[in-house]
């Protein structure tokens, strides 16, 4: 029996099956990694053997990877799988022509391999963009092989299929970006505005969105569906608040109100001690990083809403609630001025009040009918 | 001086949602200031105190809002005391005039309060600054509101906003509008009681049957 399913799925050198074989991995792991894609996708469990099926007949789709201004994060979340998984063997039949951090080839020969894809396969790659792109003073702080990132990601980005910007920085620009952003640095959708662009922000990517995007790719042949942000609703569709392990704590009124409280160590909700768990969507309550293993939230540290647009300048501080008030230090919460300007309010009215009662009796000579009505 | 006389002042409609904008806006604030700043309160991960103060503060939203839509509605239709010309006092010559009047009472630089049988122009002013708070405090509300659920009917019409500003700005907006708004109250009801010393009009009990004892106009 083992040896005829084996023999049914083996229907080419390059297949799925044969590479899956080959790694020592079950055909039971792989059916279980399409149910996992097809439940990440959100799509009814019929269609994992239609997503195996897909896999198994893919005809090796080409990717380049291009870095710009980036720390990596993206890749190291990509490869630093503890054990080769399925997820990283479906990554293996798209044939990678061009990544900086993992390629052999270098310099002159690199940049051939490049253009080879760009020219040969011209609206038929996909490009994956890791890190911003800075546009300030004609880009010039960032240049591979002699050219500025945003003129690469013009060329390739505008040429693909379609462009998957991984991270926050190729989304929107991320950390890079943050103010006083003197690079100038944006995400790819701005600075080509033509190419089609599917953002998957997060502060590294999670891998497992990545290949959920891949795989709905080698299915349906299409991007999936995104929100106004350019991000697929699939894994961004909902705020990290709303699917929160935590929120039933938040609901019933059970606040960590100090770092290694009582409430702390029972796992209750972070929002006092700033989570921006309720400003931010993203999937990590369900899809949760590195094989699924934990999340900040999970592990008792607040969302930091990393896959908002600029949330380096606008999730900040950390660790409180709300945001700065711009002109005030940092210890003076809005609320605090709030406070102090109802309580000034009720002290220049309580003085007004006292001083209109020492004033004695008004004349009223405003009742000598100098007026028209005024409606 | 003539006879004073009892005139209908405040119709129906402009009483009502006044008193009605009162509760939605002392629960939106005490439930608002919880929301900001809970306290642990869960006896057990099963109890719901944040939940039902949510629902409390979403549904006096609806109600605040309501309230003020049917007031803007009866600026359109209502007598002239309500009318939306009466929250421009800045626009008229007269207006001007009695604006500054007002003002200069209220400043003690002079004692002629100019006779005014609707909203004195210095409040008519204010009201129409506390009302684009409202308007503030309500786009900011619903906005944030909406993300529960992405891509609802409420979210299609308010997403925007978030393009324009980030979540967090949006918070602290509606946090500031909200002091700013606690300011106002106080403001209000102490100028309310003033008013009512002073112009002896009745001004407080016209609040709950629309009639001032007044010279006509």
């Amino acid at each position: 029996m083992g040896k005829r399913s084996g023999d049914d799925s083996l229907n080419g050198s390059d297949s799925l099956s044969r590479q899956l074989a080959e790694r020592g991995v079950s055909r039971r792991d792989f059916m279980k990694f399409c149910s996992a894609m097809s439940a990440a996708l959100a799509l009814p469990a019929t269609f994992a053997p239609k997503i195996a099926q897909a896999l198994d007949e893919v005809k090796r789709p080409t990717l380049v990877w291009l870095e710009f201004q980036s720390c990596t994060g993206d890749t190291e979340a990509l490869l630093r799988a503890s054990s080769p998984t399925v997820a990283e063997i479906v990554l293996d039949i798209l044939s990678v022509d061009y990544a900086e951090t993992i390629m052999a080839a270098a310099g002159h020969l690199a940049e051939e391999n490049l253009d080879k894809v760009v020219k040969g396969e011209k609206g038929k790659y996909i490009a994956v963009v890791e890190g911003s792109i800075p546009m300030k003073d004609d880009g010039v702080y960032c240049c591979i092989g002699g050219r500025t990132a945003v003129d690469r990601a013009r060329e390739v980005c505008g040429g693909a299929f379609a462009t998957i910007a991984v991270g926050t920085c190729a989304s929107y620009g991320g950390l890079p970006a943050a103010a006083p952003n003197p690079t100038g640095a944006v995400g790819v959708k701005e600075a080509v505005p033509g190419a089609t662009v599917l953002n998957l922000p997060g502060c590294p990517l999670n891998a497992d969105n990545l290949t959920a995007t891949i795989v709905h790719f080698l299915l349906f042949k299409k991007l999936p569906a995104v929100d106004s942000f350019g991000r697929p609703l699939f894994a961004y569709g909902k705020k990290i608040h709303d699917n929160c392990e935590r929120r039933p704590h938040f609901d019933a009124g059970q606040y960590v109100e100090q770092w290694g409280d009582e409430g702390h160590r029972k796992g209750f909700c972070l929002y006092k001690m700033g989570c921006k768990g309720p400003e931010t969507f993203h999937n990590c309550p369900t899809q949760r990083y590195n094989e699924k293993t934990s999340w900040p939230v999970a592990s008792g540290h607040g969302c930091a809403g990393c896959s908002q647009p600029h949330f380096w300048d606008t999730m900040t501080p950390l660790y409180r609630r709300l945001p700065n008030v711009p002109g005030f230090g940092v210890e003076s919460t809005a609320d605090k001025i709030g406070l102090g300007l109802a309580v000034g309010t009720a002290a220049i009215f309580a003085a007004h009040g006292v001083a209109s009662a020492v004033r004695g009796e008004d004349k009223m000579e405003g009742k000598k009918r100098e007026d028209i009505n005024n409606g | 001086m003539s006879k004073l006389k009892i005139i209908y002042v405040w119709e129906i409609p402009v009483r009502v949602t006044h008193w009605v904008n009162v509760l939605a806006m002392i629960t939106l604030v005490c439930t608002g200031l919880f929301i900001g700043h809970p306290f642990s309160i869960g006896q057990s991960a099963s109890s719901f105190t944040m939940g039902w103060v949510r629902f409390v503060h979403f549904t006096a939203a609806y109600v605040f809002a309501i309230g003020l839509a049917v007031r803007v509605y009866w600026s359109f239709a209502g007598n002239k005391y309500s009318n939306w010309k009466a929250f421009f006092p800045f626009l008229t010559q007269d207006g001007r005039d009695k604006l500054m009047a007002t003002f200069k009472y209220y400043t003690f630089v002079n004692r002629k309060l100019p006779h005014v049988v609707g909203h004195n122009p210095v409040a008519s002013a204010a009201y129409f600054l506390a009302f684009l708070l409202y308007l503030g405090m309500i786009v900011t509300g619903f906005t944030l509101y909406s993300e529960h659920a992405p891509g609802g009917m409420m979210h299609k019409l308010l997403g925007w906003i978030t393009h324009i500003f980030s979540n967090q700005s949006l918070r602290l907006m509606h946090h500031s509008f909200m002091w700013l708004l606690v300011g106002f109250i106080i403001n209000h009801v102490y100028s309310c009681w003033l008013m009512d010393i002073k112009e002896r009009g009745g001004i407080i009990s016209s609040m709950f049957s629309g009639y001032k004892s007044m010279e006509e106009e």
